[in-house]
């Protein structure tokens, strides 16, 4: 069962069961919420932005293991990175899980880790519900993001 | 040993005359491997699979009899025709109803119950009337009715169930009232497996004088269905989860009420003379069939009737409860699992959560075992918010599953938990 390891790696299910940044830091200023809603995966990312800049961030909701892990690595990989550094990120990843190009996994860092999710095309939604959250609360948008 | 590949002794003498590896060999889907593994499927509510008969009755309408039927004088648009209300006669005998021209041929049981709402709905709800559902129902069951006293100024309410999953009769009785105008149930909830006391609701509601829309498509497959019996109003079920075809189902409708009824869509076939000025209506059921039919859906839904018969339903019931008893045994007693939908009456459904582990995660794993369950909401979001859960993971069984297989999802079940350790 190598390809199951291969999604759910040790690193992620440790974030999945102790989130980092879980939590509305006191400072948020932009906030958006995200849902799948094919599985109810539900959560919140909030953002106090320093100008063009993510000064802290964090996450709240409820979601499989994959999107929780998902978020909580996100937070880690954005927190003080400019806005344009974190879309450029999300880039990547996107790139990584949807297995469209792996040539930025050294870039990645630790969220490399979730490269396995290529070739698991119905997770695809799951890895990427934080960040496509984190988007909408970058940009200020209102309306609740969904993955349908 | 592979998981599908041996039918433990008990499993052949727990019924002597029902052969369940002979019935796994009218299924061709069955010989699949899914990742290595044989395919253990276990998602039969969301649609069940279907057997050889079925698939060349399919085959056999297109070779030898596809004609627009009541349209054409020659040959094969006879044959069609008459083809496709034999059909229509196999489906009466199958819910026993009275007449012929109460069944309905509709897309599914959502367009059937749809149907009821946009037609016996829009003449008989009015602002301030109120449709009572309960709290178990599929989304199909809800959102017509939404759509409907949205447009009415028309109010929906929603009978309790208790932790269990059973509907509170008393609560349901209480709600019952003279501004009710329709009461729409399921015979047996997709999330919960819970079979409703649908003779006793029935009886409530006519006693208030108000027809019962049910919607039957969890329980056609499972419970030998009689409409007089039962003396419902309406029965909305799907071909597609009793063995047969997708995109075709069936509404019964009483005759007076059907009578009585405007028509759904119309076009073709449902009407007798068209001019500008005026159109009168078909008979029954054609009133409520516009344009040209699923004409080999149909032949396939009867073959799928006919493979059911074939067995006899009280031997499908039977094996299937066996199953279920086994599986709530077998799965209730891995750690960490909670059962959802615990009713005393089940038919089928064993749905559950695990810890803290997400159903998606759940699915994943099993299917990596070739263990095909469904994970999610079952389209029932009021049920999972009843239980305070996201989603749940749920197993259904139908005729061809064994305990062999209830064997597998149990160490599938204990596989989740390794990985989640
Ligand atoms: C209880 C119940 N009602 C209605 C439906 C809808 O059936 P269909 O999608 O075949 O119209 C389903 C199945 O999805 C169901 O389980």
């Amino acid at each position: 069962m190598a390809e199951l390891r291969d999604l759910y790696q040790e690193v992620i299910l440790e974030h999945s069961k102790a989130p980092r940044n879980y939590r509305e830091p006191a400072g948020t200023n932009h906030k958006a919420e995200g849902y799948n809603p094919l599985c109810g995966d539900r959560f919140t990312v909030y953002l106090e932005m320093d100008g063009d800049s993510i000064r802290d961030i964090g996450f709240q909701g409820a979601g499989c293991a994959i999107s929780k892990a998902s978020a909580s690595m996100m937070t880690q990989s954005v927190k003080g990175k400019t806005r344009a550094e974190a879309e450029k990120i999300f880039e990547q990843f996107h790139e990584l899980v949807t297995g469209h190009s792996h040539e930025h996994e050294a870039e990645l860092g630790k969220l490399a880790v979730f490269s396995g999710v290529s070739e698991f095309p119905v997770r695809v939604k799951c890895a990427t519900l934080a960040w496509h959250t984190l988007e909408a609360a970058l940009e200020g948008k209102q309306e609740k993001v969904s993955t349908e | 040993m592979t998981a599908a590949a041996a039918v433990p002794i008990r499993e052949r003498a727990a019924n002597k005359t029902f052969d369940v590896e002979r019935i796994r060999q009218d299924f061709p889907i069955l010989r699949t491997k899914v990742h290595g593994h044989p395919l253990v499927y276990l998602d039969n509510a969301a649609t069940s699979q279907k057997p050889q008969t079925v698939i060349d009755a399919l085959v056999r309408y297109y070779e030898g009899e596809n004609a627009n039927i009541h349209r054409g004088v020659h040959y094969l648009s006879e044959l069609a025709t008459a083809e496709f209300e034999k059909a229509r006669e196999t489906v009466r005998a199958f819910v026993n109803a009275a007449r012929a021209s109460e069944i309905v041929f509709t897309r599914g049981t959502t367009e059937a119950i749809n149907l009821v709402a946009q037609t016996y709905g829009r003449v008989h709800v009015g602002a301030g009337d109120e449709v009572l559902i309960t709290a178990m129902e599929h989304h199909s069951n809800i959102v017509p009715w939404q759509l409907l006293c949205e447009e009415k100024g028309a109010k929906l309410r929603v009978a309790p169930i208790n932790d269990a999953g059973e509907l509170l009769l008393e609560e349901f009785e209480k709600l019952l009232g003279p501004r009710t105008k329709v009461v729409a149930v399921a015979h047996v909830s997709n999330a919960l497996g819970t079979i409703n006391p649908l003779k006793q609701m029935i009886a409530m509601a006519h006693a208030h004088g108000v027809p019962v829309v049910v919607d039957g498509a969890q329980a056609a497959p499972h419970i030998a269905v009689d409409v007089q019996e039962l003396d419902c109003d309406f029965y909305a079920f799907s071909g597609h989860k009793m063995y047969g075809p997708t995109g075709i189902g069936v509404l019964y409708g009483r005759h007076a009420l059907l009578e009585a009824m405007p028509p759904y869509q119309g076009g073709g076939d449902m009407i007798s003379s068209v001019t500008f000025e005026k159109t009168t209506y078909n008979k029954l059921p054609h009133k409520f069939e516009a344009g040209t039919p699923d004409m080999a859906g149909v032949a396939g839904l009867k073959a799928a009737i006919e493979y059911m018969n074939g067995i006899g339903i009280a031997k499908i019931a039977a094996h299937e409860h066996g199953l279920l008893e086994y599986a709530t045994e077998v799965v209730g007693a891995i750690e960490g699992v909670r059962l959802i939908g615990t009713a005393r009456e089940k038919a089928s459904v064993l749905s559950f959560v695990l810890d803290e582990v997400h159903p998606h995660d759940i699915g994943t794993i099993l299917d990596q075992q070739g263990i095909a369950v469904r994970t999610g909401h079952h389209c029932a979001q009021p049920v999972m918010e009843r239980f305070s859960i996201p989603a749940t993971v749920r197993a259904s069984f139908a005729v061809y599953n064994m305990r062999a297989e209830v064997d597998a999802l149990a160490r599938g079940i204990r596989k989740v938990r390794e990985v989640f350790a």
